[in-house]
């Protein structure tokens, strides 16, 4: 058995009077790419920064390396490789500066690596951190995080509002740091492509609570798409067991559905329906409709 | 070694591999004994995660498409596949339900599509022929 890299138990976290985490648990194996995936306001960021041990549980565990970060804020973030969603970096250092105060909190600072990094990069040591462009202030965030070569890398939105190139350079390094003597990854994105791409598993959050957890592999097999072909026109699609959404009209229809095939066809033949064609859906339509069908629920 | 991957596709991106190795091996691109790509050097090649390309691998393995050696790498074995009849007609069974309702959708007959068949296979044989 590998060990859990993270493991977070039962975490319940409240700002005022919004519940941003309810009864959140889940663990990272380690040398495994975790994706987090959720709509805006989630509670993806509140998660991430109670793993960096930014945030105190007011309910549950977190553990990092088997250890507390809020207890040992040192001994844990000196292991894990953190890039922001905001990219907060001090603006009036140069990138060669920039490079040389990050340094000093890291012992296992790799000046070699991180000039490899800088060159592929192509930053100049002397840019100031206000000049950098978007995609630039990136790749510096990204430099730091990898430079130190955390045995975890933490990733919160890495490629929002970036372009393809930069997405890329982001990519790669996340596989890099897997392939790199099974380094750990845990990262949240809304780009479901990439998550697919890169993910060894996945969790969904919506609204403080993982919807579904599990490996990338499995979501995508557990789920399907069927075109299906009615005798008479129907006004509304049926209700069927596992179908989470479905689109169409008369007597056509596609629908996505979850597991419990043999149920579902069993109900299609009782209602004089037919299955035309099966199909795999992307990561991306599942996310969909999964979210989708619990907006369904909470409105009935 | 090229393979492509497609996002716009939900097969899993380790199903994809090892399909795209078959069909290379299939069409004589890659050659009994030759060496497989490291799991890590294929990961970064595609850019998906080495758990998948291992993945992939061992799928490959265990319908003998290749064999792992243990410190030396992963090689293309040497073509005789050791899965069931009853195996194979499964997996074949499965593609020409697609091929025949796409086929039906475009109103070509049983005949033509035997034609289309032929002609396609002699053409692969061909292709394979050219590579050599």
């Amino acid at each position: 058995m590998t060990e859990n890299v993270i493991e977070i138990e039962n975490l319940s976290r409240r700002f005022g009077t919004k519940q941003a985490l309810s009864d959140v648990s889940l663990s990272v194996p380690e040398g495994c790419v975790f994706g987090l995936v959720g709509e805006n306001g989630a509670g993806k960021t509140t998660l991430l920064r109670h793993v960096l041990g930014f945030l105190k549980p007011q309910q549950g565990m977190v553990r990092v390396f088997g250890t507390d970060p809020v207890a040992d804020p040192a001994g844990v973030l000196g292991r894990i490789g953190h890039l922001s969603e905001n990219r907060d970096l001090p603006t009036w250092m140069s990138i060669h500066e920039l490079f040389e105060f990050t340094r000093a909190f890291y012992p296992k600072w790799d000046p070699v690596y991180a000039e490899e990094l800088r060159i592929m990069f192509e930053l100049s040591p002397q840019q100031k951190v206000t000049t950098l462009s978007r995609g630039q202030l990136a790749r510096a965030g990204l430099l730091l995080a990898l430079a130190h070569r955390p045995p975890l890398l933490v990733l919160d939105e890495p490629s929002s509002g970036l372009d393809p190139v930069v997405r890329k350079d982001i990519l790669d390094a996340i596989i890099r740091t897997v392939v790199d003597e099974g380094r750990t990854v845990l990262f949240s994105s809304h780009l479901l492509d990439e998550v697919q791409r890169v993910s060894d598993r996945i969790a969904i959050l919506d609204q403080g609570r993982i919807l579904l957890s599990s490996p990338l592999d499995e979501v995508l097999v557990s789920h399907y798409q069927l075109t299906v072909r009615f005798q008479e026109p129907q006004p509304f699609f049926p209700q069927l067991t596992g179908a989470l959404l479905s689109t169409g009209s008369g007597r056509e229809w596609i629908i996505l559905c979850n597991g419990q095939k043999q149920t579902l066809e069993k109900e299609l033949q009782d209602m004089n329906g037919e299955i035309l064609e099966q199909n795999a859906p992307t990561l991306e339509e599942i996310f969909v409709a999964r979210m989708k069908s619990v907006e369904r629920n909470t409105a009935e | 070694m090229q393979i492509q991957l497609s996002e716009a596709d939900g097969t899993p991106y380790y199903q994809q591999v090892a399909n795209q190795v078959k069909f290379l091996v299939a069409s004589g691109r890659l050659e009994p004994h030759e060496q497989l790509p490291s799991v890590r050097g294929l990961a970064q090649q595609l850019t998906i995660t080495p758990n998948t390309v291992a993945r992939a691998y061992r799928e490959l393995e265990s319908e003998g498409v290749v064999i792992s050696k243990r410190g030396a790498g992963v090689f293309i074995s040497n073509g005789v596949s050791p899965l069931s009849n009853k195996e194979k007609r499964r997996i074949l069974n499965e593609r020409m339900d697609a091929l025949l309702t796409e086929s039906r959708q475009l109103g070509v007959d049983e005949e033509t599509l035997l034609k289309l068949l032929r002609q396609r296979s002699q053409k692969f044989d061909s292709y394979k022929e050219g590579e050599k």
